[in-house]
């Protein structure tokens, strides 16, 4: 085991929103442990909590209870309340590459941003280290005076990964960086990723509902279900043994290519029932409306997180 | 999605004044668009070089031709002559001198203090200062600008300085809801959030990342007023709140022609006639912006 | 057997500012009766514009330059807009990626559904009897009180449920081609899987022919017998799905089936980057060339043609199949 510091331990997480429909409870009570330098993947549908619980690392959103620790420091606030240093060392990647550029600037000026406001290089030198993220990125340098209008989505982007670069963070938040893009592209970017990576010694954390490509992307998987944690377990493991009648759920139903993945993924359990509005979570386990394996104890008491040998977590009372 | 493809291929351009040749064709397609600006080119060129264009210059100040009032249009005087004896053609385009300035000036008063305020109380939705600075708004916009001017009027002498003021009091609040109305919606962009994230400074937000996004709907706006504001400052200048006679302006041309319907028609009817024309002339060519600035495919 | 659908040689262009887009470069594609085929490739081949061709609901600036579509016989291309109107809806539906759009907010289901029924019948039908079969056409998309459902506006239904009150739409005149235009991207995963299944077994039962549009491999693989791989707009493979999947012949197959993520491990191989090419200045020869790492001076020069390179295996390749 590790005996560095973990670079991100949330402990008791909970984010609720108040709409005019109810109280949203995105995230209810999660907690999990990051260690330096791995992809920690979170997978969820609609309404799982993960991209919130993404916000409330990168500081979009303040806990409502719960903390959330960077290293040794506690940053449960938002990121207007964080200090400098902090601020360096998380950055983020959304998802629409379209608006996480802002349209009305040039790459440089959005590459020079970070740079100028953590003052890294002396001002003269921060042109050069703009090209520098460009090339890094494998991007020609006259992209720097074009506005993001004018490149593809995946450039756009590489541009986002520059720019998230630029500060040299330890952990980079990714939030389904390439779902909106093609396949071909969306390898490159990976590799790209995955490459930096393994010379910068970054943390990620991964958010994506593309099963297939977190299998190849993290070291350990976390799977989220109405702003729970169902199940988190090293990544071969997670694929391999999936527990949780979710994770069973979720894998049978992924589009697959080829016979032999189709006979990888676990037949049991077929996908049906709707996913329930996170207003309405239904008593007892969240998930048992839609489980085949649903007992009385099941609709009544919500199961605790059990640990099983070999750093394989599960909520499950089939377990318990 | 080809669309985004297509998309790509119009939107090359952070600003469209950067792509002058596309703005143009794009600007150009609507042939009403391009009969607004001549009109405006004419209008602007008139009001510029009125002293050396104007067939009797002179009768834009104290002139009185006793002989010569009451003359309908004729090779001499195009626009007829009013109860002084002076020119109307001549009146109306130095009257369009102070029809411009007032709109440039009001607008030069109330934009910038319309916008530094929807601003800020955009991008601190949800919180005191956006309730004190859209309440403060929603005040002034209640108060009719005529009535203002009235107030203001019988504190102060009437004269244009002080009915430019006026107006502006109550022109401000309109662009600082619509300032709020496109910030408030941008705020939360992910190209903010990246912003915040990284440490940008609030200042920096505001006048960098949002300030660009309004521009396009501020200019079209400002181009729209520019009639609208002309057309309030008439209206002042109709019940007497303007400037001062023997100034010429439009509004009060009108007025005093109005005592003479319908026999000595033309004292207001050309006055009136000029006041439509520059209107319509900035409202052609704002939609015009309108449509140039909007994203679409050409 | 006659054909359903065929397309021959179909030529698509977009007026841009800058001069026109060719988009789409003789595109021939065949659909038999009964058949269920697929259209894959990346965001901007043109797989929609095509789509959108043969229902004449091309945007303003669109223009089909050359080529025909004939379905059951008849040029759909050339026959007046009143027979267009009849077919579409009713010969020919179609269902779109995002049911939210698709589906009109001010009315409710119910209203919408028996409008349809109404409006695309053959025979005039009443109100009763259409509502009749506005609910029998919910059932049978696994709609959970579908009499409930009629009564509910879209905006109180799930994303999942949505696309099924369109499949129901779709499906409720009857039609003898469906086209599915991307309907399961905007879904999550695992109602994806129930959407996809059960579009599966209604075309199964009606024996309605389907063109499903998609960029996700493993997605037509559940769906489409046959699959036509597309890129730049042109088709550059054809055949049966598995097939194609196993012994991909052409480069881009080839280069896409290595990009993707494999649940087995392995994938995402970066093979030549690229972009699609410049569609106001297409490349003269074969489109993928200035992408292909096997290219020579014939690709850059002459465009290959659709060839039968193994039985019911077509290739667009002068390497796979020269053409002679």
């Amino acid at each position: 085991m590790n005996d560095k510091m973990p670079i991100l331990k949330i402990s008791n997480l909970k984010k609720y929103f108040r709409t005019n429909a109810g109280i949203v409870k995105a995230v209810d009570g999660v907690s999990f442990i990051m260690e330096q330098g791995e992809t920690l993947g979170l997978v969820g549908e609609s309404g799982s909590g993960k991209s919130t619980i993404a916000y409330a690392v990168a500081g979009i959103y303040a806990p409502t209870s719960g903390q959330i620790f960077f290293q040794s420091f506690d940053i449960s606030r938002p990121a207007t309340k964080r200090s400098l240093s902090i601020k360096r060392s998380i950055q983020i990647v959304f998802q629409d590459p379209g608006t996480s550029l802002n349209p009305r600037r040039t790459i440089e000026q959005i590459l020079m941003l970070p740079l100028n406001v953590h003052r890294i290089g002396s001002p003269k030198e921060r042109r050069d280290l703009v090209y520098e993220l460009l090339q890094k990125v494998q991007l020609p340098r006259d992209y720097a005076n074009k506005a993001p209008g004018m490149l593809g989505g995946g450039e756009r982007q590489m541009v986002a990964i520059a720019r998230a670069l630029a500060t040299q963070p330890q952990l980079i938040i990714l939030d389904e960086p390439t779902s909106a893009l093609d396949v071909i592209i969306q390898a490159k970017i990976i590799k790209m990723l995955l490459t930096f990576q393994r010379e910068l010694g970054l943390s990620y954390l991964f958010i994506t509902h593309d099963l297939s490509l977190m299998r190849n992307v993290a070291t350990r998987v976390a799977i989220m279900y109405l702003g729970k944690i169902c199940e988190l377990a090293p990544a071969l493991e997670f694929f391999q043994r999936p527990l949780h009648p979710y994770t069973q759920m979720l894998l049978s139903s992924i589009p697959v290519v080829s016979k032999e993945e189709e006979s990888l993924k676990p037949k049991k359990i077929q996908s049906r029932g709707e996913i329930p509005s996170p207003v309405n979570v239904p008593p007892g386990c969240s998930f048992h409306s839609r489980c085949p394996e649903a007992k009385e104890i099941c609709k009544q008491i919500d199961p605790p997180m059990i640990e099983l040998p070999g750093g394989h977590f599960v909520r499950c009372h089939l377990f318990s | 999605m080809l669309n985004q493809k297509i998309k790509m291929y119009s939107n090359s351009s952070r600003f469209p004044f950067e792509n002058l040749k596309r703005s143009w064709y794009k600007f150009s397609r609507n042939p009403l668009s391009i009969l607004g600006l001549g009109l405006l080119f004419i209008i602007i060129l008139s009001a510029l070089f009125a002293p050396w264009i104007a067939p009797y210059p002179q009768h834009a100040g104290k002139f009185i031709d006793l002989k010569e009032r009451f003359q309908p249009p004729s090779t001499s005087h195009l626009c007829g002559t009013d109860s002084m004896g002076r020119d109307i053609l001549t009146r109306i385009l130095f009257g369009y001198r102070i029809s411009l300035l007032l709109g440039v000036v009001v607008l030069s008063i109330s934009v910038p203090i319309g916008v530094t305020i929807g601003m800020v109380a955009g991008y601190c939705k949800g919180t005191v200062i956006e309730t004190i600075c859209m309440r403060i708004t929603d005040i002034f916009l209640s108060v009719p600008p005529l009535i203002l001017a009235m107030a203001v009027a019988s504190v102060l002498r009437p004269n244009l300085q002080n009915s430019m003021l006026a107006i502006s009091l109550t022109w401000w609040p309109w662009y600082s809801r619509l300032i709020y109305g496109v910030v408030s919606g941008t705020r939360n962009e992910f190209f903010v959030q990246s912003a915040e994230i990284i440490g940008a400074s609030k200042v920096h937000i505001m006048v960098r990342e949002l300030f660009p996004q309004t521009i396009s709907t501020l200019f079209t706006k400002v181009t729209l007023d520019m009639g609208y504001a002309i057309l309030t400052g008439a209206s002042l200048s109709f019940v007497g709140l303007g400037a001062q006679p023997p100034t010429p302006d439009l509004g009060t041309m009108v007025s005093e022609g109005s005592k003479f319907l319908p026999e000595q028609w033309w004292m207001s009817v050309f006055p009136a006639l000029a006041i439509v024309l520059v209107i319509l002339a900035f409202n052609l060519v704002g939609d015009g912006l309108r449509d140039l600035f909007s994203l679409e495919r050409v | 057997m006659e054909p359903l659908l065929e397309l021959k040689d179909l030529c698509i262009s977009y007026k841009i500012y800058e001069g026109r887009m060719k988009v789409i470069d003789k595109v021939t594609l065949t659909v038999l009766p009964g058949e269920k085929i697929g259209i894959v490739g990346e965001s901007g081949c043109g797989k929609t514009t095509t789509m959108k061709s043969i229902l004449r609901i091309l945007p303003p600036n669109g223009r089909v330059d050359s080529g025909q579509a004939f379905f059951k016989g008849k040029d759909l291309l050339k026959i007046s807009d009143t027979d267009m109107q009849r077919i579409r809806g009713n010969g020919i539906s179609m269902i779109f990626q995002d049911p939210t759009a698709a589906l009109d907010p001010v009315f409710t289901v119910g209203d919408q559904l028996i409008a349809v029924i109404r409006y695309g019948s053959k025979v005039p039908i009443n109100r009763r009897e259409a509502r009749t079969r506005a609910i029998a056409a919910l059932k049978e998309a696994q709609m959970p009180d579908p009499e409930r459902i009629m009564s509910n506006y879209p905006v109180q239904l799930s994303g999942g449920m949505r696309q099924r009150v369109c499949i129901a739409m779709a499906l409720a005149t009857e039609p003898e081609l469906l086209i599915a235009d991307e309907p399961t991207t905007s879904l999550d995963v695992t109602i994806q899987d129930q959407v996809l299944r059960l579009l599966h077994s209604l075309v199964e039962r009606r024996k309605t022919s389907v063109i499903f549009i998609t960029h996700n491999l493993g997605v037509v693989r559940v769906i489409a017998d046959k699959v036509n791989v597309m890129y730049a707009g042109t088709i550059v493979e054809s055949g049966h799905t598995q097939e194609i999947f196993t012994n991909p012949l052409h480069p881009y197959t080839v280069d896409l089936l290595a990009a993707m993520p494999r649940l087995s491990g392995g994938g995402l191989e970066e093979r030549v980057p690229g972009r699609i090419p410049d569609y106001l200045n297409p490349p003269l020869g074969c489109r993928f060339q200035p992408r292909c790492t096997k290219a020579q001076l014939r690709c850059s020069l002459e465009k290959p043609k659709l060839v039968e390179a193994k039985p019911g295996h077509f290739v667009a390749c002068f390497l796979e199949a020269g053409n002679e």
